[in-house]
């Protein structure tokens, strides 16, 4: 049974595209097959983040238009075994996205796929909703920032009232991902801790994704950064992963590391 | 300098708490309102009502008060107007 698994956040720049990229080289990298669909039409950069950028010839919107087969349009992963990238439109708008159009396209890609990933845009207009409308699973991407925070409730009560589970009387399966923590920050009082934002979302924790200048280096490159396995960045995603494929795994990275002692602290 | 910053230390605000505080009551207030859904007319109902009343008696905006709420499968329209003391 394959499983289609939307990243969304309703707000943007949290981390989405970084996340989905990651998510999908992980998985695919223990050997699932795993395809990554970029739901953003007019803006897309899931191709740029995951470095093949070059190798695009057709699109997500060919493929629903029938200008190109899924075949022709989905780009194979030299990196990884078992991961294709379907890119999204650079030229059209949104409205491209037909139902009926995005659900074929998934389920041609349910025959050859064990996981299907969908890289949500921003906000909550129609490529949003197509993203999310057919998942069994959501990664809810939030920052540690009140603006964040309430745009992901949003997106979880988008998720439980109109998505088609929801329809079917079936419920989303949602697993919440912080990105950009500053365990110094949060022990300061600056930042929202993960249990208040876990409280306030009441979503289950999936994992949490320091903040980290490896992400930024990883798509200077074009590199998932799950594949930077020396950063802490790329380490967090890894467990997020295994937990996603049910293995326990503690979280790490998330307590501020040992610096000053005491005294020095007052007389530093 | 460090023994002064120490202490300051301790007295900086924790914006954490305040944005948590924020978060939770926004929240409950935006799905409140979704689960709520009162109809869009209920603002000019109200606004009319008020007007026939005060053909009458004289209330204030504040003390008419419209109210729609859900049932399983029933909606109860809830009027409650508060008459001043001198309409007695």
């Amino acid at each position: 049974m394959s499983k289609v698994i939307v990243v969304t956040s309703g707000k943007g720049g949290v981390g989405k595209t970084t996340s989905s990229a990651a998510f999908a080289a992980g998985l695919a990298a223990k050997g699932h097959k795993t395809a990554v669909i970029d739901f953003d039409v007019g803006l897309r950069n899931l191709d740029l983040i995951m470095g093949v950028e070059r190798r695009v010839v057709y699109d997500f919107v060919n493929v629903i238009n029938g200008e190109a087969t899924l075949k022709q349009a989905l780009i194979k992963d030299k990196r990884v075994d078992n991961l294709y990238i379907l890119p999204a439109s650079q030229t059209r708008d949104k409205d491209a996205l037909s139902k009926e159009g995005v659900e074929s396209v998934i389920n041609e890609l349910k025959k050859e796929f064990e996981f299907i990933v969908c890289d949500s845009p921003a906000g909550i207009e129609k490529g949003a909703f197509m993203a999310l409308y057919f998942a069994d699973e959501a990664i809810i991407v939030t920052n540690p920032e009140v603006s964040s925070v309430r745009d992901s409730d949003r997106i979880l009560g988008i998720l439980q009232s109109r998505s088609k589970a929801a329809e079917d009387g079936k419920t989303v399966k949602e697993h919440l991902l912080i990105t950009r923590y500053s365990p110094d920050r949060v022990e300061g009082g600056d930042m929202l801790g993960m249990d208040d934002i876990v409280e306030i979302l009441s979503v289950p924790l999936i994992g949490v994704i320091p903040e980290s200048g490896s992400v930024l280096q990883a798509s200077n490159s074009g590199n998932p950064v799950i594949m930077d396995k020396d950063s802490e960045a790329g380490q967090a995603y890894q467990d997020v992963v295994a937990r996603f494929l049910g293995e326990e795994v503690p979280l790490r990275f998330i307590d501020v590391e040992p610096k000053k002692g005491f005294f020095q602290k007052l007389f530093g | 300098m460090g023994l002064f910053n120490f202490f300051k230390k301790e007295k900086k605000k924790n914006t954490a708490n305040l944005a948590k505080e924020r978060l939770q009551i926004l929240i409950a207030h935006e799905h409140a309102d979704k689960s709520k859904k009162s109809p869009d007319y209920l603002p000019k109902l109200r606004d009319e009502i008020v007007q026939v009343i005060r053909k009458y008696v004289h209330v204030a905006d504040s003390d008419v008060n419209v109210n729609v709420e859900n049932g399983d499968d029933y909606d109860v329209l809830e009027l409650n107007i508060t008459l001043p003391e001198s309409a007695k």
